[in-house]
């Protein structure tokens, strides 16, 4: 048993590829025919079977591509993890939680091992076998949320919490869709959501922040967001805009199934127990439209989606310029016939 | 959401008298394993099965963050208080099987600090224990400056004096020792933080005192021990579930909504954390408002109230609950 792991990439060639299952599992992340922004939080609960909720940090066939993916993003840029002095603690909180997840959901590819402070982590698809003093930065090759970051899947955001307010104090965010943790580290909730439109005058902020901040111990919550990508690309952030920005411009009738991708980010959020930090992975899933409309409702469903999306949030997703191809390329998987409700595949 | 936090199955493996007010009770799982890690300054919600009535009251966790063996309480008992304290000393024994809340911290220490002031009055001493524990283990600055009536009453001064030595300072009302604390309030290192728990007043005098120096609010933090007071019976109509209920005496309005079979969310229980804000519909009489979360505004407005501590005298009160 276990996952057999895919050899891909997510740049240059592009050989990211969905399996037959893992299309199946995939979050899409509409409910009805139509998308506008809601407080559309939920607590994080085990869900079905052969689903991405099956644990409560999923790995997949991606797990060793993506880790590969994210060394190099960090050879390159190593601003990408940041830690601000009084996060360490917080790191150590991670480390426990991304350990303890991995090895309960993954015996077979994970074990971790506790005498007391002497910690013993072992990671068979990435061939690491570390035994290190919890606590004792010293012991790890890197710092703690640095060193299990490299082995999980998704970006990390750690948030202080004090003042009411919560701060972006740390985080590893190489899987972005365009924001920067460079240019938000050390902001509060209201600053690095600054550019999102329309959802500060719905007061959705304000309420999300008031949920966020009364997260508890053991009651984890979750919600989905979405955006499309040109390419399957994991590193879209503002630093290498000049290198995938261009890419929406080579979006045609032809090549629309190939290249354009729906992009699915499961965001968790979870109280830290030493620190009293929340942590909030962002675990981006990708699938291309010829993958998805192979789920004959999925595809009928983001043609309306798509269609009907109001322009502020289109312009803001970054979909503008491919968008009147993709509409005309759906369309015609469309025949208007009704979608059932809820997420899933028919 | 639902309400409150998720619940932890306990025993209650020891109960130790601490001197002649303050008792200590212990508490394991009871499925053997460990509690769950917790950060200093987080607190404990205990629920006290009493006869028919059930009370919820939050308690400071006390023991070092770094052993989740057990986890420990101090309760100081309150001869005039709605009963919950005396249920504990008097009913709770060693063996007794408890229910209690995950911990949930809202008195968290701002580990960017350079350095922890901490101000302790009487019981309001317990979440230091924790977070000096805490802050012990890495290395951390602090200072902590304890009041307590007499020497006697001086709940653990001796066991944080042996451990911490001059980092302990204490101040003994019989023996007059007061807190110089315009001097300590003004010879602290740029990065400090200041933390008090204690009796109201002493919370309002540091927060003045600390505002009228130059304190930026930011790095001043409190903990109200705002137990729910006592009062009048009062009936109350909850609209939204259309029951008419009647709060006892010794009860507060969030545990009758609570008995009534309604169950609006809480943490804190104490009028702090905002949980359990709850609008009025209608009222004919006086609110008597002893949280610290709605603003003067909102009390004088008659729309909210805090059922978790507040209370109503007159003729009539609505709820939206």
């Amino acid at each position: 048993m276990g996952i057999t792991f895919r050899k891909e990439t997510f740049r240059d060639d592009f050989t990211f590829r969905n399996s037959p299952e893992h299309i199946r599992r995939f979050p899409f992340p509409f409910h009805e025919d139509a998308y506008m922004y809601a407080v559309n939080i939920e607590p994080h609960v085990v869900g079905p079977k052969g689903s991405v909720l099956e644990n409560l940090i999923d790995v997949d066939e991606h797990y060793i591509a993506e880790m590969q993916d994210r060394a190099l993003v960090l050879a390159e840029d190593p601003l990408r993890c940041q830690s601000l002095p009084h996060m360490t603690l917080a790191g150590w909180d991670l480390l426990e939680l991304l350990m303890e997840q991995q090895a309960l959901g993954y015996p077979e590819h994970f074990t971790l091992t506790r005498d007391g402070d002497r910690w013993r982590w072992i990671n068979r698809p990435l061939g690491i076998d570390d035994t290190f003093t919890f606590g004792d930065t010293s012991t790890l090759p890197y710092g703690p949320m640095e060193y299990i970051t490299r082995q999980s899947q998704g970006d990390f955001c750690i948030l202080d919490q004090r003042d009411g307010n919560l701060w972006m104090d740390a985080g590893m965010v190489t899987t972005q869709a365009d924001w920067s943790l460079d240019f938000d580290i050390g902001m509060n909730f209201f600053e690095w959501h600054a550019p999102v439109p329309l959802a500060h005058e719905k007061g959705i902020f304000t309420r999300a922040l008031k949920f966020l901040t009364n997260i508890q111990q053991g009651k984890p919550a979750r919600r989905l967001n979405w955006t499309m990508t040109i390419n399957p690309r994991l590193d879209t952030s503002p630093e290498n805009y000049h290198k995938w920005g261009p890419d929406r411009t080579t979006v045609t009738p032809q090549n629309v199934g190939d290249k354009v991708h729906l992009r699915v980010e499961l965001q968790s959020f979870w109280r830290l127990p030493r620190s009293n930090g929340i942590v909030f992975p962002i675990r981006c899933y990708l699938i291309k439209m010829d993958e998805l409309v192979t789920q004959p409702k999925w595809a009928r469903r983001l043609h309306r989606v798509i269609r009907d999306l109001p322009e502020e949030l289109a312009t803001y997703k970054g979909l503008t310029r491919y968008r009147p191809t993709l509409v005309e390329w759906l369309s015609k998987l469309d025949d208007g016939s009704p979608t059932s409700s809820g997420f899933g595949p028919d | 959401m639902s309400t409150g936090t998720t619940k932890l199955d306990v025993v209650v493996s020891d109960v130790v008298p601490v001197n002649e007010l303050v008792t200590r009770f212990h508490f394991r799982r009871r499925d053997g394993e460990l509690l769950p890690t917790f950060s200093g300054g987080a607190h404990v919600v205990v629920e006290m099965r009493d006869g028919d009535r059930t009370r919820l009251n939050p308690y400071s966790l006390m023991g070092s963050p770094l052993d989740t063996r057990e986890y420990t309480i101090s309760v100081r008992r309150d001869d005039v208080g709605r009963g919950g304290s005396l249920f504990m000393h008097r009913s709770v024994k060693p063996g007794l099987e408890m229910v209690i809340s995950y911990p949930v911290n809202l008195f968290s220490l701002d580990l960017r600090a350079k350095k922890h002031l901490m101000l302790a009055g009487g019981i309001g001493i317990t979440p230091f224990m924790a977070q000096t524990a805490q802050l012990a283990g890495e290395d951390g600055n602090f200072e902590l400056h304890y009041t307590c009536r007499t020497a006697s009453l001086g709940t653990y001064a001796d066991v944080l004096r042996e451990r911490y030595d001059r980092r302990i300072r204490l101040y003994h009302d019989d023996r007059d020792e007061r807190i110089d604390l315009d001097r300590l309030l003004s010879t602290q290192p740029l990065g400090t933080h200041l933390y008090v728990c204690g009796p109201a007043g002493m919370i309002n005098w540091v927060r003045d005192r600390a505002a009228a120096l130059g304190w930026p609010s930011e790095a001043v933090h409190f903990e109200h021990f705002a137990a729910p007071q006592p009062g009048l019976p009062f009936d109350v109509t909850l609209a939204v579930s259309g029951k008419t209920i009647r709060v006892d005496e010794q009860q507060s309005l969030l545990e009758a909504i609570e008995a009534a079979g309604v169950d609006p969310p809480y943490l804190c229980r104490g009028g702090v954390c905002g949980q359990c804000e709850t609008n009025v519909i209608s009222y004919d009489g006086k609110f008597i408002h002893n949280d610290h979360w709605l603003s003067e505004d909102d009390h004088r407005s008659g729309c909210k109230i805090m059922p978790c501590v507040s209370r109503f005298e007159g003729r009539s009160l609505v709820l939206e609950r």
